[in-house]
C-alpha cells in the first residue's frame, strides 16, 4: 500500500515502531512456542538440555497419549459446562443489576452502588473459608455446583461496574421516547439498552468465559474426585503420576488453549472497541 | 424522605426486581460468610470437632507467629516489586498498541496470549525456563554473564523471578490502559500540536493526567491482586526456597486447608483485609491529589 510520506524520517520511524512491536511479540510468544515445541518432543528427549526448540521429528503421538492417559474428556466436559453456564449467568445477571444502577431511580441508589464496589475491594480469601463451609451444608462440596451457582447472582462487582458505564452512555432521549410509547423498564432494558451495549456484553461474556476456563483456585477447593475436576486443576495430575511428564502436560495444555485462542482472536476487536465505546474515535 | 409519586414508586419497584439477583447473592454468598468468618476468627475449629469460642487468642497468637511475619514481609516485598513494574510494563505495551498501524489486531492477540495461557501449564513452562542449568533464560544469560542467578532455587532471586513471570501476563491491565488511552479525545492532542508541544511533553502533560482515572483503577486493582498472590508459589515453588515465596494467602491456605486451623486462618484473613482496606483508603486519599476526572 502506497501512502504519501507526511515528513522526512517518517518511514524510518514507522520501521522502528514495527521493530519494537515484532521484537516484543516474539518475547511474548517465545514461551508459547517453547510450550508447542515441548508438546511435540519425544518422551526420551524432554529432559535433554541441548534439544532444539522444535524437535526434528515431531512426536504427534504425545497428543494422542495426553488425551487418553487421564480422563481428559471428563475434564473438558466439566470445564465447558462450568465456563458456558457461568458466562451466561454472569453476563445476564450483571446486565440486569447494572441496568438498574444506570437507568432507574430509587432511594439510596448511590450508597448501594458503593457497597457493590466495596465487595470488589474485599479480598476473596476473607470469605473463602466460610463460603467453603456454606457449600458443605447442602453437601455440595466435590461437585460443580459451588463453581456455577454464584454466577447467576449479580455476576460480580467488576462486571456490574463495567456494564453500568455502558448503559450510562445510552442517550436519555431514546429512553424517554420509549417510555412515552408505553415501554416498561423491562422493555427499555430488552429493546434499548441491551442492543446498544452489545460490544460491552460481548466483552463481559468473553472475560467471564476465559476467567472460568482458566480458574484454578475454585476447582482446587471444591472438587476432589477425578470425575469432577476441570482442566486447569486436572492437568496437575501429569505432575504427580511419576514425575512431571512435560511432553504430555504441554500437549494437553495446547489443546486447552486452542479453543479460547480462537474465541479471543475472533472477538478481540470487541475488547477495545467495547471498553472504549463512548470514546471519540480517531 | 420526600413522598414519591406513583411513577417513582413504580420505578423503584422495577429497580428492586432488576437488583434482586445481586441482593440475593449478597445475602446468600457474601454477607453471611463475611460475618461467619469474623465470628470464626474468635474461635478454634478443625472442621470435625465443635466450634469453640476462644476470644482474642487467635489474634494474640498471630503476633508470636514468626512464619506469619515472614509471609507478610514476603508479600510486601512482592507487592513493592510487582505493582510499579506491572503498571509501567502494561502502560508501555498499551502505548505501543495504541498506534494507528496495520496488523494491530495480531500484535494485540500476541501480547494478550500469556494472559490466555495462565494456569498449571504456564507455571510448569516457567519452571523449565527458570531452570538454572537447562533453562531458556540462563542459556541466553550465559552469553553475557558467567554465573546467571539460580532463580527459583535462590532465596534472593525467587521473588523477582515470580514478578518477572507475572509481568508476562499483564494483558488484562494492558487492555484497560488501552481503553483509557482510546478514551482521550483527539482534540486535546490537536490543541497540543497547535501549541507546538513535543511528544514527551504531550505524554507528561496530556496523556498521563487524562489517563489518571485509569491509572488509579489499575493501582487499586494491582494492589489488591499483589496481596492475593498465591497460585504461582503454590505450583512452582511450594513456598520455598527457605520460605522465600511463602506468601500471605499461601500460608493462610495451608493453615485452613492443610492443617484445618479454620479459626486461625479466619483471623489471618481479617488481618489481611484490614491491611488492604487501610492501603486502599490511603490510596484514595492520595488519589484526590493526582487523579483528574473530566
Amino acid at each position: 500500500m502506497v501512502r504519501p510520506t507526511p515528513r522526512p524520517g517518517a518511514s524510518a520511524l514507522l520501521l522502528l515502531r514495527y521493530a519494537a512491536l515484532v521484537t516484543l511479540s516474539a518475547l511474548f510468544a517465545l514461551p508459547f512456542l517453547w510450550m508447542l515445541g515441548t508438546s511435540l518432543t519425544p518422551a526420551d528427549d524432554v529432559l535433554d538440555r541441548f534439544r532444539p526448540l522444535f524437535p526434528a521429528r515431531p512426536a504427534w503421538e504425545n497428543y494422542a497419549e495426553a488425551l487418553t492417559v487421564l480422563p481428559f474428556g471428563t475434564f473438558l466436559g466439566n470445564t465447558v459446562l462450568v465456563s458456558v453456564l457461568c458466562m451466561i449467568g454472569q453476563t445476564c445477571s450483571a446486565a440486569l443489576v447494572a441496568f438498574a444502577f444506570a437507568r432507574l431511580r430509587f432511594p439510596h441508589r448511590d450508597r448501594l452502588f458503593l457497597l457493590v464496589l466495596a465487595t470488589m475491594m474485599l479480598p476473596p480469601q476473607v470469605t473463602m473459608i466460610p463460603t467453603f463451609v456454606l457449600w458443605t451444608l447442602p453437601g455440595w462440596v466435590d461437585s460443580l455446583k459451588p463453581l456455577i451457582i454464584p454466577s447467576f447472582f449479580g455476576g460480580g462487582a467488576f462486571f456490574i461496574f463495567l456494564l453500568r458505564q455502558f448503559f450510562l452512555t445510552v442517550p436519555a432521549e431514546l429512553e424517554d421516547a420509549a417510555r412515552l410509547d408505553g415501554c416498561t423498564s423491562w422493555g427499555i432494558f430488552r429493546h434499548v439498552a441491551v442492543p446498544m451495549a452489545k460490544p460491552a456484553l460481548t466483552t463481559v461474556a468473553l472475560f467471564s468465559f476465559i476467567g472460568h476456563w482458566n480458574d484454578f483456585l475454585g476447582p482446587l477447593i471444591y472438587t476432589q474426585s477425578m470425575e469432577k475436576k476441570t482442566l486447569a486443576v486436572g492437568l496437575t495430575a501429569f505432575k504427580s503420576l511419576h514425575g512431571t511428564e512435560y511432553h504430555l502436560l504441554m500437549a494437553a495444555s495446547v489443546v486447552v488453549l486452542l479453543p479460547i485462542l480462537v474465541i479471543f482472536f475472533c472477538a478481540q476487536r470487541y475488547f477495545v472497541d467495547g471498553l472504549a465505546s463512548g470514546a471519540v474515535k480517531g | 424522605m420526600a413522598r414519591m409519586t406513583a411513577r417513582e414508586r413504580k420505578e423503584a419497584r422495577d429497580a428492586l426486581l432488576f437488583l434482586s439477583p445481586w441482593l440475593a447473592g449478597f445475602v446468600l454468598f457474601t454477607a453471611g460468610p463475611i460475618l461467619f468468618s469474623l465470628f470464626l476468627s474468635f474461635c478454634r475449629w478443625d472442621v470435625i470437632r465443635p466450634i469453640e469460642w476462644i476470644g482474642l487468642a487467635n489474634y494474640r497468637q498471630m503476633f508470636q507467629d514468626r512464619l506469619l511475619g515472614t509471609a507478610l514481609v514476603n508479600t510486601l516485598v512482592y507487592a513493592a516489586l510487582y505493582i510499579p513494574s506491572s503498571l509501567a510494563v502494561a502502560l508501555g505495551l498499551a502505548l505501543l498498541l495504541n498506534q494507528k498501524l496495520k496488523g494491530m489486531g495480531v500484535f494485540r492477540t500476541l501480547f494478550y496470549l500469556p494472559t490466555l495461557t495462565q494456569g498449571v501449564a504456564t507455571f510448569t513452562l516457567w519452571s523449565q525456563i527458570f531452570d538454572p542449568e537447562n533453562g531458556l533464560l540462563n542459556r541466553g544469560l550465559r552469553y553475557v554473564m558467567a554465573e546467571p542467578p539460580r532463580w527459583l532455587l535462590d532465596p534472593a532471586w525467587a521473588k523477582p523471578a515470580l514478578v518477572l513471570m507475572a509481568l508476562w501476563s499483564v494483558g488484562g491491565t494492558m487492555l484497560i490502559f488501552l481503553a483509557g488511552l482510546k478514551n482521550i479525545p483527539a482534540e486535546v492532542y490537536e490543541a497540543a500540536n497547535i501549541d507546538g508541544a513535543r511528544p514527551a511533553t504531550q505524554f507528561w502533560r496530556v496523556t498521563l493526567p487524562l489517563l489518571s482515572p485509569t491509572i488509579f483503577f489499575n493501582v487499586i486493582m494491582g494492589t489488591i491482586g499483589a496481596f492475593q498472590v498465591f497460585s504461582a508459589a503454590f505450583v512452582l515453588t511450594s513456598g520455598g526456597p527457605s520460605n522465600a515465596t511463602l506468601f500471605y494467602v499461601y500460608y493462610l491456605f495451608n493453615r485452613a486447608f492443610v492443617y484445618f486451623n479454620m479459626g486461625y486462618a479466619s483471623a489471618m484473613a481479617w488481618l489481611l483485609f484490614a491491611l488492604v482496606l487501610a492501603l486502599t483508603v490511603i490510596q484514595m486519599r492520595l488519589g484526590q491529589k493526582w487523579v483528574h476526572y473530566g
